[in-house]
């Protein structure tokens, strides 16, 4: 009989694997909350929890913001972070992890420096999404460290299709000869298509 | 000036810049008087009356009335929160980050109000993580409307608190779901709960929580300070008031159009968004997002744009998003693209959503690649069938009611696609028969 169905845990004459058997006794070998001395969290990310967690009745609210806090200071969310926010919340690294791993603007693997996300649902597809996404990608020509371009669920601005958020910042109608513009200018840290900019659009009734 | 058409009371200034700062807000549109005048003068059950009589629909998708809503919260000493969900993910919807991004003190004035009447201590707006340019914008509206006196504790000496968190969300559809919202604001995976109980009973934390869409919340101010008949003299006796609609895909100006419910569906596609590009006809469109049910040309566009027409001819009016599908779009490839974006946000909690999703993407990506079987189409139409009320929330039956529809309407374009591998064109075909997609030629 195999441990792994549990048997092992009432029959005493049986072998039983420790590894199996205790994994399923709920309350044991329970991931324990790491504490602040052990994770060398920086001082000026654990007052920016403190306070965020401050700002909600219980501090557990304060998870997702914590997550935005770890990926703006590191990048991404890294296990490090995770763990050094975990401490700050007194929550477990695993809680963290399973909020990090739900939500799509968070990322558990490294990114790109700056993020390109490009809408690929019904608006845009109708006017070129698809093409757009492989324009970026051709422009960003594998340079990972520097570039994150990814399709991306509709990200509310049908108005302006075909549209790509680039580093939290909308942009459209866009056309494949200008993601190289874009990339260059992001290259360069210059602002990038500030005539495609959502922000300095008018009302589309005003016409 | 806007187009005869428009009917401007949200969007009302919403030219201007200078709406965006608390000095603009006071200075154009009056603001913050109305805030005054009802923390002073108004006992929560005038303010609640006010906003029965109105009969002002929720604006995110379901349509129920708002001043029920919030009469359904218990009274007494609990903690109560409200929430403004500015999670607006469906698909086709725009019309939440306008109001956001060009009048956040209205939104802000009408959750004070709306907090006021729910008697709410404690407010929330969960916006989108996308939206990060309109969530700076909201926290320094926020920030100046508590200097000003307007939130915090003791409210223009009237000895009421008020307290405004913006949160942003990190990108998950399922949030946008009234009880996902409520898990998500709670700091845990944006999972639904299961109803009862109801959120206005047992909501965030456990306290009476009322939850309201960002436009529904922006039309409370206009609502308390000229009165629920002012209201009523706007759209139908069942849809009162004007609707921020969003109008996007096929047309030749795209955006979002200010317009008294009612309106014939037409003169906002034609007259406003400005009609199919030239040499096109309208085939089809979702009146109300991604997940309300696909009308074609001749069954949708000479309704009234109501709650109660759209409902009637099957469909529904959900955030009041057009998505306009011109003669180029190739049905089935939108059947894929609708469902592949409901199985990429299926939270996968019930197996009917989770399941359901994920089969009929699979399904349909054989049709369009010319592998399905000829029992595939009805075995889409049974899932679709078995997606709908069999789940905790509405994620499933909102794949399985445009797809459904789509199915049944346009089902010998789906048995052309199926028959005929010259009509499967390559991964990205939009459009058959014409090698530019829309909006090539603007």
């Amino acid at each position: 009989m195999s441990p792994v169905d549990g048997a092992g845990i009432s029959n005493p004459n049986l072998p039983v694997d420790p590894a199996v058997s205790e994994g399923r006794i709920p309350g044991r070998a329970e991931e324990e909350i790491p504490e602040l001395h052990e994770v060398g969290c920086p001082p000026e990310l654990q007052e920016r929890i403190e306070t965020l967690m401050g700002r909600y009745p219980d501090r557990r609210s304060a998870s997702i913001p914590a997550l935005w806090a770890v990926q703006e200071r590191y990048g991404w969310c890294t296990p490090e972070g995770i763990r050094q926010a975990a401490a700050v919340m007194r929550v477990t690294p695993a809680y963290l992890e399973s909020v990090a791993s739900f939500y799509d603007l968070l990322h558990t693997q490294p990114v790109g420096t700056h993020r390109i996300e490009v809408c690929t649902n019904i608006s845009c597809w109708m006017r070129g999404g698809d093409r757009l996404l492989d324009a970026f990608e051709a422009a960003a020509d594998g340079d990972d460290e520097n570039f994150y371009v990814t399709g991306f669920e509709c990200l509310g601005a049908c108005d302006i299709a075909p549209m790509a958020s680039i580093d939290q910042r909308y942009y459209g109608p866009l056309e494949a000869a200008e993601t190289g513009v874009a990339i260059e200018q992001l290259r360069a840290g210059d602002e990038v298509l500030p005539e495609k900019a959502l922000a300095r659009r008018g009302l589309a009734g005003d016409g | 000036m806007p187009h005869r058409l428009e009917k401007r009371v949200l969007l009302e200034h919403a030219s201007e810049p200078a709406l965006r700062t608390l000095d603009g807000y006071r200075r154009l549109a009056g603001g913050y008087a109305t805030l005054e005048r009802s923390y002073k003068e108004m006992e929560q059950d005038e303010v609640l009356k006010e906003l029965e009589d109105s009969g002002l629909r929720g604006r995110g998708g379901a349509g129920f009335a708002m001043g029920k809503k919030a009469s359904f919260l218990p009274r007494g000493d609990m903690p109560k929160y409200l929430c403004c969900n500015a999670d607006e993910s469906e698909p086709g919807a725009f019309k939440d980050r306008e109001l956001m991004q060009r009048n956040p003190h209205q939104l802000i004035e009408g959750i004070a109000i709306a907090a006021l009447a729910a008697d709410a201590g404690h407010a929330f707006i969960f916006i989108r993580g996308e939206y990060d340019e309109q969530a700076d914008i909201l926290d320094q509206a926020v920030a100046e409307a508590y200097e000003a006196g307007y939130l915090g504790t003791n409210i223009l000496g009237c000895h009421r608190d008020l307290e405004l968190v913006v949160h942003r969300g990190a990108g998950a559809y399922i949030c946008g779901e009234e009880t996902a919202l409520l898990d998500a604001l709670e700091g845990k995976r944006g999972n639904p709960r299961l109803k009862p109980p109801f959120p206005a009973v047992q909501g965030l934390y456990g306290g009476p929580t009322l939850i309201n869409n960002v436009e529904t919340l922006s039309n409370v101010p206009h609502i308390v300070r000229r009165g629920a008949e002012w209201f009523r003299g706007f759209g139908t006796e069942q849809s009162p008031g004007t609707k921020v609609v969003s109008i996007s895909g096929g047309v030749k100006r795209p955006g979002n159009y200010e317009v008294e419910l009612g309106i014939p569906t037409r003169e906002l596609v034609y007259e406003l968004a400005g009609g199919p590009e030239d040499g096109h006809e309208i085939k089809a469109f979702f009146p109300g997002g991604s997940s309300s049910p696909v009308l074609t040309a001749e069954e949708g566009l000479d309704l009234p744009y109501s709650f109660e027409a759209m409902a009637e001819a099957g469909s529904m009016l959900g955030s009041g998003s057009i998505i306009v599908c011109d003669d180029r779009v190739s049905i089935p490839h939108l059947a894929l693209r609708t469902a592949r974006f409901y199985h990429h946000e299926s939270c996968g909690k019930c197996v009917p959503c989770r399941e359901g999703t994920n089969w009929t993407v699979k399904m349909l990506e054989r049709m369009v690649r010319g592998e399905a079987t000829p029992m595939d189409l009805d075995v889409v139409s049974s899932v679709q069938q078995n997606i709908i009320g069999h789940c905790l929330c509405v994620l499933g039956d909102s794949m399985a009611m445009p797809v459904g529809a789509m199915v049944r309407k346009f089902r010998e374009e789906f048995e052309q696609v199926m028959e005929d591998p010259d009509l499967v064109l390559d991964p990205h075909a939009v459009v058959r028969g014409a090698p530019e997609t829309l909006g090539a030629s603007t």
